[in-house]
């Protein structure tokens, strides 16, 4: 009985963690390079919508997967105009994308499936491929620990990958450079623009990545509400795990794992769903307040860079 | 004597370059034509759906009215926002505390027997104390542990959405016989407008909660430009160094900041449900007060008599949104709009430096090009 | 002082033709020459605000010139980005030092040009590579220290390594003796040389004539963005110097009567107090100021007056000790109650503690009072009250332009700025005031003002404290000179009696005197 539990628990973690740590990751990157994003939201949501619309399309997961990337990275290369090129308040562009996103992925829905504002199911064979799937007996322990969408490993390798080009390439430690001193990389021949375009864009990418993921594999189709407040908890994620991709895949398990929780406390009925739904979010702040404390914003968070000329 | 025709030209034009106002009309004009090339590319016709916005909201005084007590929640919120802003504080909040201020509103509105004269001060004043409290919780996490406000509100804002659902699913406060909502508060409780007379004129649903909303803006705008709180908030907004220097207490002035921030939200919450909502539903998903509120601060300037008119306005656009509808057109055609005015007032700073170099160079060419 | 002059005039490195340089209708380069050969060090001398840091913007390829053109190396070049002028040989050390604050020495050199191995960022060799440069040219740094730890002296060497890890031969250094001990500004005077002798030329943006005649063989001249002369540093003198930058002749001596003391107006006792990194910075500091006269504190940025002034106007709190002013014990109290105890300050950074840049000047000048009656009734502004003490002030203290009641602060000059903020405490006419680097950026005019008005305070019997890292100021005003190092006051002199040598002997730490 317990390990049917903790095999159903370690599934629904392995459920809602990737998603979000895709977003997560994609923030880190706006972030650790000093623009704040928080339009994470809008660009999920349009990911969500073009990666099922391409998956009814063209019938092939990876393809459309990759095509919700693209949608999240067209607005991230929006924002990054806004605050790039244009030096607008990062926090005012990224709630415009939050409306101008989802707003756009709904309208296109109803445009182009008779006004209904889901799309139809996606068909299994268009859906990202699972991993293990009917090695192991349905509903053992093994088959809900490993069977998992293929995607929710290649997240947590995302993981290492991205540890590395932060901490061990040239381009990492430009990104993080220009995060804490732009003028300092400036004056050395960086590229200060031109990172952070893509920094920015790429946040939009893994951020449509984790929206697609959504409508590819856990529900399989788009609905409005389909993306509702994950694009804010990778932020929360970001900044819980102190704006490090390590920290990041901690917090994000953590609200992965609450989510668990709550899933199974309310299939047995015990207390109100409602109060086993506030767990994650209070868990977090309990640990905020007990163990995480302060996290080290990048010096250059949020503020525009001019070069002078 | 020609001179002084000529400098009160200038400074004329020059203060409609220098402000804000411009950019705001430019940034809206602008979301209305891409909102007109999308629904066109989409085989709607534009003019039709504008038209029926127009007349969704301007057809009947009864629409009209109804599209003002739309917008006085999302007035109450964009001032919520705004007031923070000037703290320096982005109060990303504000959705949850609206949810908390409309359950308190609701349960004095639903429990409490008093006569009308007391039951709506009762409820607001409830509304704005929880919303108050529930932003002085994340206030205090900030200052004294140092935690991150973005963080805080967004857990916040979530746990408010379960408690509201939490509480609506109490059998006492559960309605009676299905449905899933609380019990309508009573009529004692409600902003409805009595008068038959006015009721003939104005429709069934009007409400003065547009008068809470006005007034809540004229006395934040007393408070931020004519007493000290306004003062010592402005200067911890913009230097808490040199403020801390001037002997003021940053730290109490944004947690007071924050509270009253949660007040106006909560407030928000109280005008919605005793002007038009009558009771709260079970929720599906979030609703997003709180970005309606940041939508209209940010159109408001954050200034809060601009918030009154850019409520208006939001609250106009979402009300008439909710018939476009009958032509065929997307609802959502509303949010693309919102999302472009937004983008481009972000970015309007560039046009006014562009537009005031321009201005700055006929000037100097104007009077015989001397420098 | 017998220095070797390394200069081969036969090989010009850089000449700069007719350099202009404009920001909209400001003028900041009005057609400057510039000359550099090789091996010389070559001074730029001129005001706060003259253009010299714009010139070498503009050699540096940070800003493009308004017209005018650049030869390096004797072939013309067109030096449009930071990487071009790196490229040609060009390096430059900022007077804010452009450091990466979390990263470490090795990672803040070789940001930019960074060895690679395979995919990897190779810190291994890039950490050998350091120490090798920095032995060569003796520019003792420790490369795995981060930025934020260490001294500000050992953050200027890592910019100069900087610069040479780029293969630079020709060094701009941008006012590099701000926050130096005289000790340290040997050391680099020292280092100036290694360089020269290696066939590198140095180019000096400075406003101290002291450095100019101790370490350069040519100078050049700016004033208000025009060039005025180039000469030999040899066959001039400081006072010569100093008059053709700025225009008249100039006196250094303040005008100042002497004074017996009166009573105590501050009596610190065993003061201890921890930094921003929680690291205790004050070890038992004591320093008495009497009424009437001036106590000059002479130190080194970092060995603690910054924090002795947080904690004595209440901005920070001291872990023990006492402060009492005027015989009342303030340790530990809010600044409202400190200031109500009869304290006014001038801060060190105006920007950051002074003013609201973006309140305006009639706002600002009532940034300590206006919980007053004047200026407010039950939590409401008298605006009018306001307004007419905001005229007053502006005209008393001259500040320009008239009529800027309602303009942000932010839009009037440093020096303007810096009235703005003596206007407001001189209205408080508290009996102790204690004055931070009131100086700081600010042109020789508005410098004579305000030593003016400190000696002012003194005459009419106040009590003033005098925090400065220029020392020369400080022996210029100050009656009795105390020497902080380490948290400690190691040295007290009287003003008349002071010696600059043995004033930086102590600010380092050598040779406590008392």
């Amino acid at each position: 009985m317990f390990l049917r539990n903790l095999g159903l628990l370690i599934n629904a973690t392995m459920t809602y963690t990737p998603p979000l740590l895709l977003a997560a990751l994609g923030s880190c990157f706006s972030e650790r390079s000093g623009v704040v994003n928080i339009g994470i939201e809008g660009m999920m949501t349009i990911g969500a919508f073009v990666g099922a619309a391409m998956a009814l399309t063209c019938g092939n997961p990876w393809i459309a997967f990759l095509v919700g990337g693209l949608a999240g990275a067209l607005f991230g290369l929006l924002h990054a105009m806004a605050c790039v090129s244009f030096q607008a308040d990062q926090t005012i562009s990224g709630t415009a994308i939050n409306f101008l996103a989802p707003g756009l992925a709904v309208f296109l829905c109803k445009a182009i499936y008779d006004g209904s504002s889901d799309t139809p199911a996606v068909d299994i064979s268009a859906k990202l491929p699972k991993v293990f799937d009917g090695i192991f007996p349905v509903g053992s322990f093994w088959d809900n620990v490993l069977s998992n969408y293929s995607v929710a490993y290649l997240s947590l390798v995302l993981v290492a990958v991205i540890w590395f080009v932060f901490y061990k390439t040239r381009f990492g430690m430009r990104l993080r450079a220009v995060g804490e001193s732009p003028e300092a990389c400036d004056t050395l021949g960086i590229n200060v623009y031109r990172l952070r375009y893509i920094c920015v864009i790429l946040s939009g990418f893994l951020a449509g990545l984790g929206g697609a993921y959504i409508t590819l594999a856990t529900v399989s189709q788009f609905r409005p509400i389909v993306i509702v407040g994950q694009g804010f908890m990778a932020i929360s994620a970001v900044i819980f795990g102190k704006f490090k991709p390590q920290g990041a895949l901690l917090a994000c398990l953590l609200f992965g794992f609450c989510n668990g929780v709550k899933v199974l406390a309310t299939s047995s009925n015990v207390v109100s769903p409602n109060l086993i739904s506030m767990i994650p979010y209070i868990v977090t702040i309990l640990a905020l307040v007990l163990f995480v404390g302060t996290a080290r914003v990048p010096a250059a968070n949020g503020k525009p860079f001019q070069k002078a000329k | 004597m020609s001179n002084a025709k000529e400098k009160t030209k200038n400074s004329f034009g020059t203060k409609i370059l220098h402000g804000n106002l411009l950019y705001t009309l430019i940034s809206i004009l602008v979301g209305f034509v891409v909102g007109a090339i999308l629904l066109q590319a989409a085989g709607i016709s534009a003019g039709e759906a504008y038209g029926k916005l127009v007349t969704g909201v301007f057809g009947k005084p009864k629409f009209i009215v109804w599209a003002i007590v739309y917008a006085s929640p999302i007035i109450l919120t964009g001032l919520s926002v705004a007031f923070s802003f000037q703290t320096g504080v982005f109060n990303i909040g504000a959705e949850g505390q609206y949810v908390v201020g409309t359950l308190a509103a609701c349960i004095v509105g639903v429990f409490v027997k008093v006569p009308a004269v007391i039951h709506v001060p009762l409820c607001l004043i409830a509304a704005a104390l929880a919303g108050g409290l529930w932003s002085m919780i994340v206030a205090v996490l900030k200052v004294k542990r140092g935690i991150n406000e973005v963080l805080s509100f967004i857990m916040f804002n979530w746990i408010a959405y379960y408690l509201s659902n939490y509480v609506v699913n109490i059998p006492a406060v559960h309605k009676e016989g299905g449905g899933e909502a609380t019990k309508d508060i009573l009529e004692s409780a409600t902003m409805l407008i009595r008068s038959e007379s006015l009721q003939e004129v104005l429709g069934s649903g009007a409400s003065y909660n547009i008068f809470v909303a006005v007034i809540a803006a004229v006395v934040i705008a007393f408070i931020l430009n004519r007493t000290t709180l306004g003062y010592k908030l402005k200067a911890v907004g913009f230097n808490r160094h040199a403020a801390e220097y001037g002997g003021i207490n940053s730290n109490r002035e944004i947690m007071t900041a924050m509270s009253i921030s949660g007040a106006l939200a909560g407030m928000g919450g109280a005008c919605q449900l005793m002007g038009m909502g009558m009771r709260i539903s079970q929720f599906s998903s979030q609703e997003s007060f709180g970005f309606q509120g940041i939508t209209v601060a940010l159109i408001g300037s954050t200034n809060p008599i601009g918030c009154i008119f850019a409520g208006l306005f939001y609250g106009a656009m979402k009300y008439g949104g909710t018939k476009l509808s009958l032509v065929n057109a997307p609802s959502e055609i509303v949010d693309i709009i919102m999302g472009t005015i937004i983008f481009f007032i972000a970015i309007a700073h560039v046009f006014k430096r562009l537009l005031l170099s321009y201005a700055g160079n006929k000037k100097a060419k104007g009077e015989g090009g001397a420098k | 002082m017998g220095r070797e002059s390394h200069v081969d005039l036969s090989k010009t490195v850089i000449a700069m033709h007719d350099i202009v340089k404009k920001f909209g209708d400001f003028v900041a380069n009005d057609g400057i020459n510039l000359t550099v050969h090789k091996g010389e060090v070559h001074a730029i001398l001129g005001e706060n605000g003259a253009g010299k840091s714009t010139l070498m913007n503009v050699l540096y390829g940070l800003y493009h010139p308004t017209s005018g053109y650049i030869e390096v190396n004797g072939n013309k070049a067109a030096i449009d980005s930071p990487e071009k002028a790196i490229e040609l040989g060009i390096g430059m050390v900022h007077q804010h030092f452009m450091l990466v604050q979390p990263f470490s020495v090795t990672e803040n050199i070789i940001l930019g040009m960074e060895p690679v191995k395979g995919l990897t960022v190779d810190l291994k060799s890039a950490r050998e590579q350091v120490i090798e440069l920095s032995q060569r040219y003796g520019l003792q740094v420790d490369p795995d220290a981060k930025i934020e730890d260490i001294s500000v002296g050992m953050q200027q060497r890592v910019e100069i390594l900087k610069v040479l890890y780029r293969g630079a031969d020709i060094l701009i250094l941008d006012e590099p003796t701000a926050s130096l001990t005289p000790q340290e500004i040997g050391e680099l005077i020292e280092i100036i040389g290694h360089l020269t002798k290696d066939g590198k030329s140095i180019i000096l943006i400075t406003h101290k004539l002291k450095e100019i005649k101790a370490s350069a063989d040519y100078c050049t001249i700016i004033r208000q963005g025009k060039y005025i002369q180039t000469v030999n540093v040899a066959e001039v003198n400081e006072d010569q110097l100093a008059a053709m930058m700025v225009g008249r002749d100039v006196t250094f001596k303040v005008d100042k009567k002497e004074q017996k003391p009166g009573e105590d107006a501050l009596v610190v006792k065993n003061l201890h107090g921890k930094d921003y990194r929680n690291v205790e910075i004050l070890k038992g500091l004591d320093i008495t100021v009497r009424k009437g006269e001036i106590v000059g504190l002479a130190g080194v940025d970092g060995n603690g007056q910054t924090e002795l002034v947080e904690i004595i106007t209440g901005l920070r709190k001291g872990t023990e000790g006492s402060v009492m002013i005027h015989g009342k014990e303030v340790f530990g109290k809010t600044p409202r109650e400190i200031f109500e105890a009869g304290i006014t300050s001038i801060p060190a950074d105006r920007q950051k503690h002074g003013l609201v840049l973006q309140f305006s000047v009639a706002d600002n000048l009532i940034l300590q009072n206006f919980g007053e009656e004047e200026f407010s009734s039950h939590g409401i502004l008298k605006r009018d009250a306001i307004q007419k003490k905001a005229t007053e002030l502006i005209e008393k203290f001259d500040v320009r332009p008239r009529g800027s009641e309602g303009k942000p602060a932010g839009q009037l000059s440093g020096g303007n700025q810096q009235k703005v903020i003596i206007a407001r405490e001189i209205t408080n006419d508290s009996e102790l005031l204690i004055a931070v680097n009131p100086t700081r950026g600010l042109d020789v005019g508005a410098i004579e003002y305000v030593h003016k008005y400190l000696v002012e305070q003194r005459n009419k019997g106040k009590a003033v404290l005098l925090v400065s890292f220029e020392l020369d100021e400080i022996m210029s005003l100050s009656d009795e000179i105390k020497v902080i190092f380490d948290g400690k006051i190691v040295g007290s002199v009287p003003g008349r009696d002071a010696n600059e040598n043995e004033l930086g002997l102590m600010m380092a730490g050598g040779g406590a005197h008392e």
